[in-house]
């Protein structure tokens, strides 16, 4: 298959599957943004973490917390 | 519909508008060439001088201005770096056993520094050791109970004119935000609180004042407090002179800017998705525009132009 028929074959199916019909459109905008903001928001986290590994509290804070008493 | 000569001007017309369209258009691309020319010189030109100030910090009043502070690399004046908070713990104790008999640090309250530096049962007892004024109870008297993490950090001094009196006239400024009222900032603290010496031949320094070049002036009501071994650390860090001082440098600068690791860390997030979304504007925007900017528009005479019908 050409390249152009593969591109066009996904923009078929895209626009078929979500964008036909307002109510599957508009349910892909809304679950898109918050898969999308979970997704980016831990992959920035787990890189800040990493590169100031043992300088945040959440890094030392084991050496202070005591054990709970009951 | 139209004549010969119609036609005929019709075609000279397009063919001097195209050649005078692409005239003006090389004396555009060349102005905008010059301009382009002059905003290079322009940018390096700033950018070597700046580089040369920068570079080149002594001046002819040093003694005036202060000595300009080296820079040192705290984690948290970094592009990317969040505060030590283990320094900012260590820092906490020196300010409080030490700087907190003389300055006060009015807007830090007990329960910022859950979860900064220490647990909310470490800050709850470590509140409990102050006596705070309350009240009135029932029967309209004001009374002393301990400290609760919602309470201030406590002052000194009851007033201004108290600090005044204690320290011979100089009042010791209210810490809280200190390391972003000074030019300098964290590397001005550091070098101020440790950068006591001996003054130089010739300058004399009034009884109760200490020589200190980084000081505007060099004359500074404060005595030299940091010495090696002043506090004793938990943590078995060694309490070196430069240690104390930059511990006490990084609580301070925590004081000023206690929202500075969510600040940088949403910084990098708002870079990456704006950058992102300016590309893909852009790329779209030539999307859209590539249907008409690519459109030629020609006049295309039907076969029968030159040989109108009679009738
Ligand atoms: C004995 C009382 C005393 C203690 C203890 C003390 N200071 Fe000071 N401090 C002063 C006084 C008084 C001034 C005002 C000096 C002046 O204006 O000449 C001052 C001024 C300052 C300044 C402002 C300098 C400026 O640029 O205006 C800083 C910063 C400072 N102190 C930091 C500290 C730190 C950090 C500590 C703890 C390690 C500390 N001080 C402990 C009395 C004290």
């Amino acid at each position: 298959m050409a390249l152009s028929a593969v591109t066009k074959s996904v923009s078929k199916f895209t626009y078929n599957t979500f964008f036909k019909r307002e109510s599957v459109y508009f349910s892909t905008v809304v679950v898109g943004a918050v898969a999308f903001s979970i997704y980016f928001n831990s992959a920035v986290d787990n890189w800040w973490d990493n590169r100031n590994k043992g300088k945040q509290w959440k890094d030392i804070k084991d050496k202070y917390v005591k054990p709970a008493e009951e | 519909m139209f004549s010969r000569g119609t036609a005929k001007f019709f075609k000279s017309a397009v063919g001097s508008a195209s050649k005078r369209f692409s005239t003006e258009s090389n004396a555009k691309a060349s102005a905008s060439n010059l301009l382009f020319k002059a905003s290079v010189a322009t940018a390096v030109g700033s950018g070597i001088s700046l580089w040369y100030l920068n570079k080149n910090t002594a001046h002819a009043d040093m003694q005036a201005d202060g000595l300009h502070p080296p820079h040192y690399n705290f984690p948290h004046t970094t592009l990317l770096g969040t505060f030590d908070h283990a320094s900012i713990r260590r820092g906490f104790q020196v300010f409080k056993e030490v700087c907190a008999a003389c300055h006060s640090l009015d807007h830090v309250h007990w329960r910022n520094l859950i979860d900064v530096a220490f647990t909310e049962d470490e800050v709850k007892e470590l509140a409990a050791e102050y006596e705070y004024e309350d009240g009135p109870n029932d029967q309209g008297e004001m009374f002393m109970r301990p400290g609760k993490p919602s309470d201030p950090f406590p002052k000194p001094y009851p007033n201004e004119e108290a600090a005044r009196a204690a320290n011979a006239g100089a009042f010791p400024p209210d810490l809280s935000l200190i390391t972003k009222a000074r030019h300098g900032g964290a590397d001005y603290v550091y070098s101020l609180i440790t950068g006591y010496c001996d003054p130089p031949a010739g300058v004399e320094i009034r009884e109760g004042l200490n020589y200190n070049p980084y000081f505007p002036g060099g004359a500074i009501a404060m005595a030299q407090n940091i010495f090696d071994g002043v506090v004793e650390y938990e943590d078995g860090t060694p309490a070196t002179a430069s240690q104390i001082a930059k511990d006490v440098t990084t609580f301070l600068g925590w004081a000023s800017e206690p929202e500075l690791d969510d600040r940088k860390k949403l910084g990098v997030k708002a870079v990456l998705l704006f950058s992102t979304l300016t590309a893909l504007s852009l790329w779209i925007k030539r999307n859209r525009f590539s249907s008409l900017k690519n459109r030629k528009i020609v006049f295309n005479p039907p076969s029968n132009w030159n040989t109108p019908t009679k009738k």
